[in-house]
């Protein structure tokens, strides 16, 4: 069996044990202002950010960023209406090929690098945020951390079947290092910070 | 305080001025120094060829010629980081190792060892400053571009005390120029590429001189400007450290 | 006729046949290096992070056969199936078998290292099954027939032209298109296609959490998670050196991994896959192919702590300006010169001898592999093991007498510069590689020590 064979052999071939790091606790300058810092960077990677009120300000101003959108579905309760019809489960993923734009509210959000921790009970289904022509985030200032140690902090042992981090719209530089947004996933990335 | 005076094989043959340069710099600053007549070469070119175990007459021949000096001193920075790395004698490893502590290329001799602050040398020029690797990612003569960590550059400070020298700025301030040994026969086509860049780099920042702490790397470079019929030289930084 | 593979130096020659290419592919590098560099700048912790992911990965790699029984026993709890495979051979049959199981004759893969080095394409598509590559340079390459050239970076050594030359080849696009922008929506429509029929999705592995058993998979194109989620079947392959401790190491990892690679802050997507999606199978392959060698290789095993970012490449003289290729190996550039030995010494015995040892390499990895340092290594066993070319040798033998002894060094001096004619950089003609491209050191009047011995009157 080559699991035993493998074993074996890195039983024998392991050095000695070297301890872990104990500390993963890095200096973090305090007095940054993580609103700013995600929103620059965040922009920086090629996502639309408008910083809002409240959610209800939301529902225009996709109306007038997706004025040809033609199947749009909210994960999120709050913002459904009947311009934004809410999300409904089909067990075939390929029935949302045709999506054009998703929204979704990530758990978290991580300032040194815009991403957003979506867990798969916030996807509707797991192909949802990658599969729509564009994905909208409705990201509350509240779940910011500074960054990715903070992150991961929070998410702790919390169980999921799958979760991810996404920064900014899908994106290839395979061609000469041009960078070209909207490779296989979504063409843009819109964040309301609320 | 005994000085050894190690001058690598190609420079006793090719570049005598550069080894000279480091001689009388060193009696200038009061150096009590001597070069060891039977000294050959450090074995450099055969280890980086993988033939390190061939180099233990070398080695052997190394520490007799060096080992009763207090310091050992070199204008190389490619040399004396293999002493440093790779110095062992059988049945004298204690003296070797002391050996390898003692030894020191000639910018980190004047910085660190002399503290040299008021260097007597004029050199009225433009000059371009190789970084060789070996010098400077194996001896830490300067900060590497690669790490998140405060400046320095011991050749720069040794270089700011030279009257009327303009030191330049390249678009690749620490990029290899190709020499590397035998890979300079080995991977010809990549060392001659790698040596043009390194030239060009400098010319188009108007250097005349192209000066750096290991003659190796300026021998591939001086090679490149020869065929090329260029008038920019190559010099070693011993040779502007000692004009006057 | 055996087909003979060409060497490093005859594969990098050609490549500096047409110099402004070499520019172009340098400075596209060096680019790269320049925004990692940047970005790594912006982290005034930087070195410290790099440090502790280098200490995280010394602690796997002492305690790796615990840490595989953990993950595969809390995958296996998960709901994920899990696979070991001693040998790349064995790696493709258990794709294999996978597949015919399901009855799939098509499959989508994003990119994986570990397959190419396995020349997992190959295996399957000798075996009737279809493979496409939906990374976009992985899928350019592929349509040209030609290996990646880079590990993060597949298609890097070509130009836009020639991507529109394929494209209008086999994608059907207008002929001679060049923008980026109209080349990727190209691909996108054809791939969108691929991942919306295919039943099986094969991807990679870049972090394996012993803690929980889920794996962590990054793309920038989304393209493993629209293969993952859409197909039945989900195949993700890893090297046994992939397992980190815990979640929270993902911190660490995540915030060095394309900062190095790209300098970007992180990939588009950092994915989790922990357990299969209702109606899903999905399957592990923990792979060896060598791995548990290298592991008792004690100079070489801290190259098991690669995370493939491929940084060494970037900041690479000798790689910008000989291209990946040149390498013939999957893994080109300085990581894969200290790593292909390790599975074929004659083979690869020339990769080690491709660097000046200049060190840059090892001062951008992010978990601190001494990548020149063991370059040196390699060469002294590829020489020790006798794969260096008999007259490398002579001269080294005839340099190493001369040079251990000052009577000869200083007669051989006398007669003409002994080191004119002995060391390879010295002799003056058309044979000598030096002279074809440089001229030769003047020979002085007198050596420094004829000098000396006549200026200095010793007390």
């Amino acid at each position: 069996m080559s699991k035993e064979k493998i074993l074996a052999a890195l039983r024998h071939n392991q050095p000695e044990i070297s301890a872990l790091p104990v500390n993963l606790a890095f200096e973090r300058d305090e007095s940054i202002n993580l609103v700013e810092k995600f929103r620059v960077i965040a922009e920086g990677i090629g996502s639309k950010v408008y910083v809002v009120a409240g959610l209800e300000e939301v529902a225009a101003l996709i109306a007038a960023d997706f004025p040809e959108a033609k199947r749009v579905l909210s994960t999120v309760a709050e913002v459904v209406s009947s311009a934004i019809p809410a999300f409904e489960l089909h067990e075939d993923p390929h029935t949302y090929a045709d999506v054009d734009i998703a929204i979704f509210k990530p758990r978290l959000a991580v300032a040194e690098n815009s991403a957003l921790w979506i867990t798969e009970d916030r996807m509707g289904v797991r192909a949802l945020p990658f599969i729509t022509q564009h994905i909208i985030m409705l990201v509350d200032k509240n779940t910011l951390v500074p960054d990715m140690h903070a992150a991961y902090e929070k998410i702790g042992d919390t169980d999921y079947g799958f979760s991810t981090f996404i920064a900014g719209p899908s994106k290839t530089a395979d061609i000469e290092q041009s960078l070209v947004l909207g490779a296989h996933g979504p063409r843009s990335m819109t964040i309301f910070m609320h | 305080m005994k000085v050894g005076l190690f001058i690598p094989c190609y420079v006793d043959q090719f570049y005598p001025n550069a080894g000279i340069a480091t001689y009388q710099l060193l009696r200038k600053l009061g150096v009590d120094v001597t070069y060891p007549a039977g000294q050959t070469c450090c074995g450099q070119p055969m280890a980086n060829s993988g033939f390190e175990h061939l180099t233990g007459d070398c080695n052997r021949l190394f520490l007799d010629n060096f080992s009763g000096f207090d310091y050992i001193v070199s204008p190389s920075g490619s040399c004396v980081l293999h002493i440093k790395d790779h110095l062992h004698v059988e049945n004298a490893e204690a003296e070797a190792t002391v050996v390898r502590t003692k030894v020191y290329e000639l910018v980190e001799f004047l910085v660190d060892i002399l503290k040299v602050k008021d260097l007597k040398a004029k050199f009225p020029h433009k000059v371009g400053l190789h970084q060789s690797c070996h010098g400077q990612r194996g001896l830490y003569l300067t900060q590497m571009t690669e790490l998140v960590a405060p400046y320095f550059s011991k050749p720069g400070q040794l270089l700011s005390q030279v009257e009327g020298l303009e030191l330049i700025s390249l678009s690749r301030e620490d990029e290899c120029c190709g020499f590397g040994g035998t890979f300079c026969v080995v991977e010809e086509a990549v060392s001659v590429k790698m040596g043009k860049d390194r030239v060009k780099d400098h010319l188009t920042h108007g250097a005349e001189y192209i000066i750096g702490a290991d003659m190796s790397c300026l021998m591939h470079m001086e090679g490149i400007l020869k065929r090329e019929n260029s008038t920019v030289k190559v010099m070693h930084i011993a040779e502007i450290l000692n004009a006057e | 006729m055996s087909e003979t593979i060409k060497t490093h130096p005859e594969l990098a020659e050609i490549f500096n046949k047409d110099e402004e290419r070499v520019d172009w592919h340098d400075e596209t590098l060096w680019w790269i290096r320049q925004k990692r560099d940047k970005s790594a700048h912006s982290i005034p912790e930087w070195e410290q992070l790099r440090e502790t992911a280098s200490q995280i990965k010394n602690n796997v790699l002492s305690d790796l056969a615990n840490y595989l029984l953990a993950f595969e026993k809390n995958a296996k709890a998960n709901g994920i199936i899990v696979h070991w495979a001693a040998n790349a051979e064995e790696h493709n049959q258990q794709v294999h078998s996978i597949l015919k199981v399901h009855g799939i004759q098509q499959m989508v893969k994003s990119k994986s290292m570990l397959t190419e080095e396995c020349h997992l394409n190959e295996y399957l598509e000798k075996h009737g099954m279809d493979v496409i590559d939906s990374d976009l340079g992985e899928r350019i390459v592929q349509l040209a027939k030609e290996p990646p050239s880079h590990i993060v970076l597949p298609c890097i050594h070509k130009k836009k032209e020639e991507i529109g030359d394929l494209f209008h080849i086999h994608l059907g696009s207008p002929a001679g298109t060049s923008d980026p922008q109209v080349l990727t929506e190209t691909a996108r429509q054809h791939l969108r296609e691929t991942f919306l029929t295919r039943k099986a999705a094969l991807t990679g592995v870049n972090f394996a959490i012993a803690a929980t058993g889920e794996f962590v998979v990054c793309t920038n194109e989304g393209n493993a998670d629209m293969g993952a989620h859409l197909a039945d079947v989900h195949i993700a392959s890893m090297g046994i050196e992939k397992i980190i401790p815990d979640r929270k190491h993902l911190g660490v990892f995540l915030r060095l991994l394309t900062r190095s690679a790209t300098g970007q802050p992180i990939t588009t997507y950092s994915s989790h896959f922990k357990k299969p999606r209702k109606g899903q199978e999905m399957h592990i392959i923990i792979v060896d192919n060598g791995r548990t060698i290298q592991m008792g290789r004690e100079d070489f095993r801290a190259s098991l702590k690669c995370i493939r970012c491929g940084a060494c490449m970037n900041t690479c003289p000798v790689y910008r300006r000989s291209g990946g290729h040149s390498y013939h190996n999957a893994i080109s550039g300085p990581i894969g010169a200290i790593l292909a030995p390790n599975l074929d010494m004659k083979k690869y015995a020339d990769l080690p001898f491709a660097s000046t040892l200049c060190g840059s390499c090892s001062n951008v990895c992010p978990v601190k592999i001494d990548i020149h340092q063991q370059l040196y290594k390699w060469r002294q066993v590829i020489v020790k093991e006798g794969y260096a070319d008999t007259s490398k040798k002579l001269g080294m033998q005839l340099m190493t007498f001369t040079l251990s002894s000052p009577t000869v060094y200083r007669t051989a001096g006398k007669a003409g510069r002994w080191v004119l004619k002995h060391i390879p950089f010295a002799v003056n003609n058309q044979f000598n590689p030096w002279y074809k491209h440089r001229d030769m050191p003047e020979a002085p009047a007198e050596s420094f020590g004829e000098w000396y011995k006549k200026n200095v009157t010793d007390k």
